[in-house]
Protein backbone atom coordinates (compact mmCIF):
# COMPACT_ATOMS: atom_id res chain seq x y z
CA UNK A 1 0.00 0.00 0.00
CA UNK A 2 1.61 3.29 -0.69
CA UNK A 3 -1.11 5.81 -0.26
CA UNK A 4 -1.42 7.45 3.05
CA UNK A 5 -4.44 6.19 5.11
CA UNK A 6 -7.72 7.91 4.42
CA UNK A 7 -11.35 7.95 5.03
CA UNK A 8 -13.44 6.31 1.97
CA UNK A 9 -17.39 7.63 1.33
CA UNK A 10 -19.17 6.11 -1.46
CA UNK A 11 -22.69 8.75 -1.36
CA UNK A 12 -24.96 7.47 -4.34
CA UNK A 13 -26.64 10.35 -4.96
CA UNK A 14 -24.95 14.16 -5.94
CA UNK A 15 -26.73 15.89 -3.15
CA UNK A 16 -25.10 13.22 -0.45
CA UNK A 17 -21.98 14.13 -2.33
CA UNK A 18 -22.09 17.88 -1.61
CA UNK A 19 -23.44 17.46 1.74
CA UNK A 20 -20.26 15.34 2.60
CA UNK A 21 -17.84 17.79 0.72
CA UNK A 22 -19.25 20.60 2.50
CA UNK A 23 -19.10 18.44 6.11
CA UNK A 24 -15.78 17.28 5.81
CA UNK A 25 -14.02 20.84 4.10
CA UNK A 26 -10.42 21.08 2.99
CA UNK A 27 -9.90 17.24 3.68
CA UNK A 28 -11.83 16.06 1.59
CA UNK A 29 -11.02 15.22 -2.24
CA UNK A 30 -13.20 13.90 -4.58
CA UNK A 31 -12.48 10.58 -6.43
CA UNK A 32 -13.65 10.19 -9.94
CA UNK A 33 -12.22 7.48 -12.12
CA UNK A 34 -8.82 8.03 -10.11
CA UNK A 35 -6.61 8.02 -13.01
CA UNK A 36 -4.99 10.95 -12.29
CA UNK A 37 -5.71 11.68 -8.44
CA UNK A 38 -4.43 7.70 -7.70
CA UNK A 39 -0.98 8.26 -9.10
CA UNK A 40 -0.72 11.14 -7.01
CA UNK A 41 -1.91 9.90 -4.14
CA UNK A 42 1.11 6.60 -4.56
CA UNK A 43 3.64 9.07 -5.21
CA UNK A 44 2.43 10.89 -1.87
CA UNK A 45 2.36 14.15 -4.39
CA UNK A 46 -1.14 14.68 -2.62
CA UNK A 47 -2.25 13.45 0.88
CA UNK A 48 -6.01 13.73 1.68
CA UNK A 49 -7.92 12.56 5.31
CA UNK A 50 -11.23 12.18 3.30
CA UNK A 51 -11.86 10.66 -0.50
CA UNK A 52 -15.46 11.07 -1.80
CA UNK A 53 -16.00 8.47 -4.21
CA UNK A 54 -18.74 9.19 -6.85
CA UNK A 55 -18.09 6.41 -8.87
CA UNK A 56 -20.96 5.38 -7.38
CA UNK A 57 -23.56 7.56 -8.30
CA UNK A 58 -26.01 6.82 -11.15
CA UNK A 59 -27.17 10.07 -12.28
CA UNK A 60 -23.61 11.34 -12.85
CA UNK A 61 -23.37 9.00 -15.81
CA UNK A 62 -24.71 9.42 -19.55
CA UNK A 63 -24.95 11.02 -22.60
CA UNK A 64 -28.02 13.22 -24.04
CA UNK A 65 -28.72 15.41 -26.30
CA UNK A 66 -30.86 18.45 -24.93
CA UNK A 67 -32.37 21.62 -25.64
CA UNK A 68 -29.50 21.83 -28.63
CA UNK A 69 -26.69 21.06 -27.20
CA UNK A 70 -25.28 17.85 -26.01
CA UNK A 71 -24.74 17.13 -22.42
CA UNK A 72 -22.36 14.43 -20.91
CA UNK A 73 -22.52 12.95 -17.10
CA UNK A 74 -19.27 13.95 -14.94
CA UNK A 75 -19.15 10.48 -14.33
CA UNK A 76 -18.98 9.07 -17.91
CA UNK A 77 -16.21 7.42 -19.05
CA UNK A 78 -13.81 8.27 -21.77
CA UNK A 79 -14.63 5.09 -23.05
CA UNK A 80 -18.11 5.70 -23.35
CA UNK A 81 -17.45 9.20 -24.63
CA UNK A 82 -15.01 7.17 -27.37
CA UNK A 83 -17.56 4.59 -28.50
CA UNK A 84 -20.71 7.09 -28.15
CA UNK A 85 -22.35 7.37 -31.95
CA UNK A 86 -24.43 10.42 -30.39
CA UNK A 87 -20.52 12.08 -29.45
CA UNK A 88 -19.81 11.49 -33.20
CA UNK A 89 -22.58 13.13 -34.85
CA UNK A 90 -22.99 15.97 -32.89
CA UNK A 91 -19.48 16.60 -30.99
CA UNK A 92 -16.79 14.90 -32.95
CA UNK A 93 -14.03 16.86 -31.60
CA UNK A 94 -14.95 15.05 -28.24
CA UNK A 95 -14.52 11.23 -30.47
CA UNK A 96 -11.44 12.81 -32.07
CA UNK A 97 -9.64 14.08 -28.88
CA UNK A 98 -10.36 11.26 -26.64
CA UNK A 99 -7.84 8.32 -28.12
CA UNK A 100 -5.17 11.07 -27.12
CA UNK A 101 -5.80 10.16 -23.34
CA UNK A 102 -3.05 7.97 -21.96
CA UNK A 103 -3.99 4.57 -23.14
CA UNK A 104 -7.12 2.26 -23.61
CA UNK A 105 -7.23 0.64 -20.27
CA UNK A 106 -6.62 4.46 -18.43
CA UNK A 107 -9.81 5.35 -20.55
CA UNK A 108 -11.48 2.59 -19.30
CA UNK A 109 -11.87 4.36 -15.91
CA UNK A 110 -10.99 7.87 -16.64
CA UNK A 111 -14.17 10.09 -16.77
CA UNK A 112 -14.39 13.25 -18.60
CA UNK A 113 -16.04 15.09 -15.64
CA UNK A 114 -12.79 13.93 -13.87
CA UNK A 115 -10.49 15.10 -16.21
CA UNK A 116 -12.39 18.60 -17.07
CA UNK A 117 -12.35 19.23 -12.93
CA UNK A 118 -8.39 18.17 -12.79
CA UNK A 119 -7.73 21.28 -15.21
CA UNK A 120 -4.55 19.79 -16.34
CA UNK A 121 -3.54 21.96 -18.79
CA UNK A 122 -1.76 19.40 -21.23
CA UNK A 123 -5.38 17.38 -20.63
CA UNK A 124 -7.48 17.13 -23.99
CA UNK A 125 -10.59 17.44 -22.16
CA UNK A 126 -10.41 21.11 -20.39
CA UNK A 127 -8.61 22.12 -24.31
CA UNK A 128 -11.99 20.63 -26.19
CA UNK A 129 -13.95 22.19 -23.56
CA UNK A 130 -12.42 25.54 -23.74
CA UNK A 131 -12.57 25.51 -27.54
CA UNK A 132 -16.02 24.55 -28.29
CA UNK A 133 -17.47 27.30 -25.37
CA UNK A 134 -18.96 24.52 -23.41
CA UNK A 135 -20.79 24.61 -20.35
CA UNK A 136 -19.89 23.17 -16.95
CA UNK A 137 -23.05 22.32 -14.86
CA UNK A 138 -21.80 22.17 -10.71
CA UNK A 139 -23.76 21.47 -7.30
CA UNK A 140 -23.56 22.12 -4.13
CA UNK A 141 -25.31 22.39 -0.93
CA UNK A 142 -26.27 25.78 -1.88
CA UNK A 143 -27.85 24.72 -5.50
CA UNK A 144 -27.24 24.41 -8.70
CA UNK A 145 -25.07 26.87 -11.07
CA UNK A 146 -23.11 26.80 -14.41
CA UNK A 147 -19.89 28.09 -15.07
CA UNK A 148 -18.95 28.31 -19.04
CA UNK A 149 -15.50 27.26 -19.67
CA UNK A 150 -14.04 30.59 -19.86
CA UNK A 151 -14.22 31.28 -16.56
CA UNK A 152 -13.66 27.54 -15.73
CA UNK A 153 -10.34 26.89 -15.60
CA UNK A 154 -8.60 29.81 -13.52
CA UNK A 155 -4.93 28.25 -13.34
CA UNK A 156 -2.32 25.02 -12.71
CA UNK A 157 -4.78 22.07 -11.66
CA UNK A 158 -7.14 24.53 -10.64
CA UNK A 159 -10.90 25.95 -11.39
CA UNK A 160 -13.51 28.55 -9.87
CA UNK A 161 -15.28 25.76 -8.44
CA UNK A 162 -15.87 26.22 -4.59
CA UNK A 163 -14.41 23.20 -2.31
CA UNK A 164 -18.45 21.99 -2.06
CA UNK A 165 -19.28 22.38 -5.53
CA UNK A 166 -19.12 19.18 -7.75
CA UNK A 167 -19.03 19.48 -11.13
CA UNK A 168 -21.96 17.39 -12.29
CA UNK A 169 -22.12 17.57 -16.20
CA UNK A 170 -20.96 19.41 -19.20
CA UNK A 171 -22.67 20.84 -22.01
CA UNK A 172 -21.04 21.15 -25.49
CA UNK A 173 -22.73 23.30 -28.05
CA UNK A 174 -23.56 21.51 -31.07
CA UNK A 175 -22.07 22.98 -34.60
CA UNK A 176 -24.07 23.03 -37.41
CA UNK A 177 -23.75 23.24 -41.23
CA UNK A 178 -20.61 23.74 -42.77
CA UNK A 179 -18.34 22.47 -40.01
CA UNK A 180 -14.49 20.81 -39.92
CA UNK A 181 -12.68 19.87 -36.18
CA UNK A 182 -9.58 18.44 -36.24
CA UNK A 183 -7.11 18.07 -32.96
CA UNK A 184 -2.96 17.62 -33.57
CA UNK A 185 -0.31 16.61 -30.57
CA UNK A 186 2.99 15.95 -30.66
CA UNK A 187 4.44 13.70 -27.92
CA UNK A 188 7.12 11.49 -27.44
CA UNK A 189 5.27 8.27 -27.56
CA UNK A 190 1.45 7.88 -27.54
CA UNK A 191 -0.65 8.36 -24.66
CA UNK A 192 1.93 10.51 -22.99
CA UNK A 193 0.69 14.18 -22.11
CA UNK A 194 1.94 16.21 -25.45
CA UNK A 195 4.45 18.57 -25.48
CA UNK A 196 1.90 20.76 -27.29
CA UNK A 197 -1.18 20.06 -28.89
CA UNK A 198 -3.96 21.82 -30.81
CA UNK A 199 -7.58 22.09 -31.40
CA UNK A 200 -9.63 23.56 -34.00
CA UNK A 201 -13.25 23.88 -34.61
CA UNK A 202 -13.97 26.08 -38.11
CA UNK A 203 -17.64 26.60 -39.60
CA UNK A 204 -17.73 27.99 -43.58
CA UNK A 205 -20.98 29.97 -45.10
CA UNK A 206 -21.68 29.04 -48.80
CA UNK A 207 -19.26 31.41 -50.12
CA UNK A 208 -16.26 29.40 -48.50
CA UNK A 209 -15.65 32.56 -45.64
CA UNK A 210 -14.96 31.69 -42.08
CA UNK A 211 -18.48 31.90 -40.33
CA UNK A 212 -16.78 31.26 -36.93
CA UNK A 213 -13.73 29.52 -36.02
CA UNK A 214 -12.32 28.36 -32.45
CA UNK A 215 -8.74 27.42 -31.72
CA UNK A 216 -7.59 25.75 -28.12
CA UNK A 217 -4.03 25.10 -27.30
CA UNK A 218 -2.61 22.31 -25.40
CA UNK A 219 -0.08 22.17 -22.72
CA UNK A 220 0.94 25.42 -23.49
CA UNK A 221 0.24 27.79 -20.41
CA UNK A 222 -1.32 27.35 -16.97
CA UNK A 223 -4.44 26.75 -18.27
CA UNK A 224 -5.75 25.36 -21.66
CA UNK A 225 -5.68 28.35 -23.78
CA UNK A 226 -7.57 29.82 -26.46
CA UNK A 227 -6.07 31.70 -29.45
CA UNK A 228 -8.38 34.53 -29.25
CA UNK A 229 -6.70 37.25 -31.36
CA UNK A 230 -6.38 34.42 -34.26
CA UNK A 231 -9.84 33.68 -34.29
CA UNK A 232 -10.74 37.73 -34.52
CA UNK A 233 -8.15 37.67 -37.42
CA UNK A 234 -9.78 35.15 -39.19
CA UNK A 235 -12.90 35.29 -38.83
CA UNK A 236 -15.28 36.63 -41.76
CA UNK A 237 -12.27 36.07 -44.28
CA UNK A 238 -12.03 33.28 -47.34
CA UNK A 239 -10.81 30.58 -46.01
CA UNK A 240 -8.33 30.02 -49.55
CA UNK A 241 -6.59 32.99 -48.51
CA UNK A 242 -5.25 31.74 -45.06
CA UNK A 243 -2.44 30.30 -44.31
CA UNK A 244 -2.08 27.22 -42.06
CA UNK A 245 1.55 28.23 -41.15
CA UNK A 246 0.54 31.94 -40.38
CA UNK A 247 -2.36 31.27 -38.18
CA UNK A 248 0.19 28.70 -36.30
CA UNK A 249 2.33 31.55 -35.74
CA UNK A 250 -0.49 33.77 -35.08
CA UNK A 251 -2.12 31.59 -32.41
CA UNK A 252 1.12 31.46 -30.14
CA UNK A 253 2.22 34.84 -30.74
CA UNK A 254 1.10 36.22 -27.22
CA UNK A 255 1.81 33.37 -24.73
CA UNK A 256 3.25 34.57 -22.01
CA UNK A 257 3.60 31.00 -19.74
CA UNK A 258 4.38 28.57 -21.45
CA UNK A 259 5.84 25.14 -19.71
CA UNK A 260 9.49 24.45 -19.72
CA UNK A 261 10.67 21.27 -18.67
CA UNK A 262 13.10 17.94 -19.56
CA UNK A 263 10.78 17.47 -22.27
CA UNK A 264 11.18 20.96 -24.22
CA UNK A 265 11.96 24.03 -23.49
CA UNK A 266 9.37 26.99 -23.82
CA UNK A 267 10.71 28.31 -27.21
CA UNK A 268 10.81 24.79 -28.63
CA UNK A 269 7.02 23.91 -26.99
CA UNK A 270 6.41 27.57 -28.92
CA UNK A 271 7.41 26.21 -32.12
CA UNK A 272 5.39 22.86 -32.01
CA UNK A 273 2.53 24.74 -30.81
CA UNK A 274 2.74 26.44 -33.91
CA UNK A 275 3.02 23.68 -36.21
CA UNK A 276 0.61 21.76 -34.25
CA UNK A 277 -1.94 24.63 -34.68
CA UNK A 278 -1.30 24.78 -38.78
CA UNK A 279 -1.80 20.96 -39.19
CA UNK A 280 -5.25 21.07 -37.23
CA UNK A 281 -6.26 23.84 -39.21
CA UNK A 282 -5.08 22.45 -42.00
CA UNK A 283 -7.39 19.76 -41.35
CA UNK A 284 -10.09 21.03 -39.92
CA UNK A 285 -11.06 23.66 -43.17
CA UNK A 286 -10.33 20.41 -45.28
CA UNK A 287 -13.55 18.74 -43.93
CA UNK A 288 -15.33 21.96 -43.67
CA UNK A 289 -14.75 22.78 -47.70
CA UNK A 290 -15.91 19.14 -48.59
CA UNK A 291 -19.24 19.00 -46.02
CA UNK B 1 -9.24 4.94 9.62
CA UNK B 2 -12.34 2.60 9.35
CA UNK B 3 -12.10 -0.63 7.55
CA UNK B 4 -14.37 -1.85 4.99
CA UNK B 5 -16.19 -4.79 3.50
CA UNK B 6 -15.95 -5.57 0.22
CA UNK B 7 -17.36 -8.14 -1.78
CA UNK B 8 -15.99 -9.10 -4.97
CA UNK B 9 -16.11 -12.05 -7.44
CA UNK B 10 -12.98 -13.12 -8.73
CA UNK B 11 -12.46 -15.44 -11.71
CA UNK B 12 -15.93 -16.88 -10.54
CA UNK B 13 -15.08 -17.08 -7.48
CA UNK B 14 -17.13 -15.00 -4.78
CA UNK B 15 -14.40 -12.97 -2.10
CA UNK B 16 -15.02 -10.98 0.99
CA UNK B 17 -13.04 -9.12 3.04
CA UNK B 18 -12.48 -6.61 5.02
CA UNK B 19 -9.90 -3.81 3.68
CA UNK B 20 -8.15 -0.31 4.46
CA UNK B 21 -9.62 1.99 1.59
CA UNK B 22 -5.78 2.51 0.52
CA UNK B 23 -5.66 -0.82 -0.23
CA UNK B 24 -5.36 -1.39 -4.20
CA UNK B 25 -7.18 -3.69 -6.11
CA UNK B 26 -4.09 -5.14 -6.73
CA UNK B 27 -2.52 -5.73 -3.57
CA UNK B 28 -6.01 -7.05 -2.73
CA UNK B 29 -5.32 -9.52 -5.62
CA UNK B 30 -2.01 -10.56 -4.52
CA UNK B 31 -2.25 -10.43 -0.98
CA UNK B 32 -5.64 -11.02 0.45
CA UNK B 33 -6.46 -13.51 -2.77
CA UNK B 34 -2.88 -14.95 -3.34
CA UNK B 35 -3.46 -14.37 -6.97
CA UNK B 36 0.51 -13.45 -7.52
CA UNK B 37 -0.15 -13.85 -11.72
CA UNK B 38 -1.06 -9.81 -11.39
CA UNK B 39 2.41 -8.16 -11.72
CA UNK B 40 3.12 -4.65 -9.98
CA UNK B 41 5.86 -2.95 -11.90
CA UNK B 42 5.73 1.18 -11.18
CA UNK B 43 2.76 1.22 -8.66
CA UNK B 44 1.03 4.28 -10.86
CA UNK B 45 -0.34 3.70 -13.54
CA UNK B 46 2.59 4.18 -16.04
CA UNK B 47 3.67 0.24 -16.66
CA UNK B 48 0.25 -2.10 -17.55
CA UNK B 49 1.96 -4.95 -15.55
CA UNK B 50 -0.66 -5.31 -13.16
CA UNK B 51 -4.01 -4.85 -15.62
CA UNK B 52 -7.22 -6.92 -14.91
CA UNK B 53 -10.67 -6.98 -15.93
CA UNK B 54 -12.94 -5.29 -14.23
CA UNK B 55 -16.31 -6.12 -14.97
CA UNK B 56 -15.19 -6.59 -18.64
CA UNK B 57 -13.26 -3.66 -19.22
CA UNK B 58 -8.99 -3.98 -19.08
CA UNK B 59 -8.15 -1.57 -16.15
CA UNK B 60 -4.70 -0.89 -14.51
CA UNK B 61 -5.38 -2.67 -10.97
CA UNK B 62 -3.30 -0.05 -9.06
CA UNK B 63 -5.30 2.49 -9.95
CA UNK B 64 -8.03 1.50 -8.23
CA UNK B 65 -8.60 0.52 -4.62
CA UNK B 66 -10.40 -2.16 -3.69
CA UNK B 67 -13.30 -0.57 -2.03
CA UNK B 68 -14.25 0.63 -5.61
CA UNK B 69 -14.32 -3.17 -6.71
CA UNK B 70 -16.90 -3.93 -4.43
CA UNK B 71 -19.59 -5.48 -5.86
CA UNK B 72 -17.34 -6.20 -9.40
CA UNK B 73 -16.55 -9.04 -11.35
CA UNK B 74 -12.72 -9.52 -11.91
CA UNK B 75 -10.83 -11.29 -14.18
CA UNK B 76 -6.99 -11.81 -13.42
CA UNK B 77 -4.70 -13.57 -15.29
CA UNK B 78 -4.97 -16.98 -13.52
CA UNK B 79 -8.78 -16.67 -14.93
CA UNK B 80 -7.79 -16.70 -18.20
CA UNK B 81 -6.78 -19.82 -19.33
CA UNK B 82 -9.22 -22.86 -19.05
CA UNK B 83 -9.26 -24.34 -15.47
CA UNK B 84 -7.42 -27.69 -16.83
CA UNK B 85 -4.56 -25.67 -17.81
CA UNK B 86 -5.16 -25.52 -21.49
CA UNK B 87 -3.91 -22.17 -22.63
CA UNK B 88 -6.52 -19.64 -24.13
CA UNK B 89 -5.74 -18.45 -27.99
CA UNK B 90 -4.14 -15.24 -26.62
CA UNK B 91 -1.52 -17.08 -24.06
CA UNK B 92 -0.66 -20.03 -27.01
CA UNK B 93 0.04 -16.93 -29.51
CA UNK B 94 2.38 -15.21 -27.66
CA UNK B 95 4.31 -18.44 -26.84
CA UNK B 96 4.40 -19.31 -30.35
CA UNK B 97 5.61 -15.82 -31.47
CA UNK B 98 7.77 -15.77 -28.75
CA UNK B 99 5.96 -12.75 -27.10
CA UNK B 100 7.94 -13.03 -23.73
CA UNK B 101 11.31 -13.21 -22.50
CA UNK B 102 11.33 -12.71 -18.45
CA UNK B 103 7.60 -12.79 -18.08
CA UNK B 104 7.13 -10.24 -15.49
CA UNK B 105 4.76 -7.69 -17.97
CA UNK B 106 2.93 -10.85 -20.01
CA UNK B 107 0.30 -10.77 -17.44
CA UNK B 108 -0.62 -7.64 -18.33
CA UNK B 109 -0.09 -8.03 -22.11
CA UNK B 110 -2.23 -10.98 -22.27
CA UNK B 111 -5.01 -9.44 -19.95
CA UNK B 112 -5.05 -6.20 -22.34
CA UNK B 113 -4.76 -7.71 -25.64
CA UNK B 114 -7.84 -10.36 -24.59
CA UNK B 115 -9.93 -7.47 -24.23
CA UNK B 116 -8.40 -5.61 -26.97
CA UNK B 117 -9.14 -8.65 -29.48
CA UNK B 118 -12.51 -9.14 -27.71
CA UNK B 119 -13.82 -5.10 -28.41
CA UNK B 120 -11.53 -5.48 -32.20
CA UNK B 121 -11.26 -8.70 -33.79
CA UNK B 122 -9.98 -7.61 -36.75
CA UNK B 123 -7.57 -4.82 -35.89
CA UNK B 124 -5.12 -2.91 -38.23
CA UNK B 125 -1.66 -3.28 -37.19
CA UNK B 126 -1.85 0.91 -36.17
CA UNK B 127 -4.54 0.05 -34.11
CA UNK B 128 -2.54 -3.13 -32.42
CA UNK B 129 0.94 -1.04 -32.19
CA UNK B 130 -1.17 1.55 -30.44
CA UNK B 131 -3.14 -0.93 -28.61
CA UNK B 132 0.53 -2.29 -27.18
CA UNK B 133 1.15 1.24 -26.14
CA UNK B 134 -0.18 1.01 -22.84
CA UNK B 135 1.93 -1.88 -21.36
CA UNK B 136 5.65 -1.58 -21.36
CA UNK B 137 8.21 -4.45 -22.00
CA UNK B 138 12.19 -4.27 -21.19
CA UNK B 139 12.83 -7.88 -23.37
CA UNK B 140 11.30 -8.48 -26.65
CA UNK B 141 11.56 -5.64 -28.75
CA UNK B 142 8.05 -6.12 -28.86
CA UNK B 143 8.06 -7.38 -32.37
CA UNK B 144 7.46 -10.98 -30.62
CA UNK B 145 3.94 -9.86 -29.31
CA UNK B 146 3.01 -7.74 -32.25
CA UNK B 147 2.92 -11.00 -34.32
CA UNK B 148 1.44 -12.49 -31.26
CA UNK B 149 -1.65 -10.73 -31.30
CA UNK B 150 -1.87 -11.01 -35.53
CA UNK B 151 -2.12 -14.23 -35.14
CA UNK B 152 -4.39 -14.55 -32.20
CA UNK B 153 -6.29 -12.25 -34.13
CA UNK B 154 -5.96 -14.42 -37.55
CA UNK B 155 -6.37 -17.59 -35.14
CA UNK B 156 -9.64 -16.26 -33.70
CA UNK B 157 -10.79 -14.96 -37.35
CA UNK B 158 -10.29 -18.50 -39.18
CA UNK B 159 -11.86 -19.92 -36.28
CA UNK B 160 -14.86 -17.51 -36.43
CA UNK B 161 -15.23 -18.53 -40.63
CA UNK B 162 -14.69 -22.22 -39.73
CA UNK B 163 -17.93 -22.19 -37.21
CA UNK B 164 -19.96 -20.26 -39.92
CA UNK B 165 -18.96 -22.76 -42.42
CA UNK B 166 -20.88 -25.61 -40.57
Amino acid sequence: MKPAPFEYHAPDTSADAVNLLAELGDGARVLAGGQSLIPMLALRLAVFEHLVDIGRIPELKGIERRDGRLRIGAGTTDAAVEASADVTSTVPLLTRATPFIGHFQIRSRGTLGGSIAHADPAGEYPAVALTLDASMEVVSPRGRRTIAARDFFDGLWSTSMGPDELLVGVWFPIWSGRRGFAIEEFARRHGDFAIAGATVGVELDDDDRIRRCAIGLIGLGSTPERAGAAEVELTGRPITEVEPEDIGRLAVAGLESIPADQHGSAEYRKRVGAAMVARAWYAASAEARHA
Amino acid sequence: MHEISVQLTVNGQAREATVEPRLTLADFLRERCHLTGTHLGCEHGVCGACTVLVDGAAVRSCLMFAVQADGAEVTTIEGIGSPDGDLSTVQAAFRDCHGLQCGFCTPGFVVSVTAFLRDNPNPTDREVREALSGTLCRCTGYQGIFNAVRQAANQAADTGRGGARS
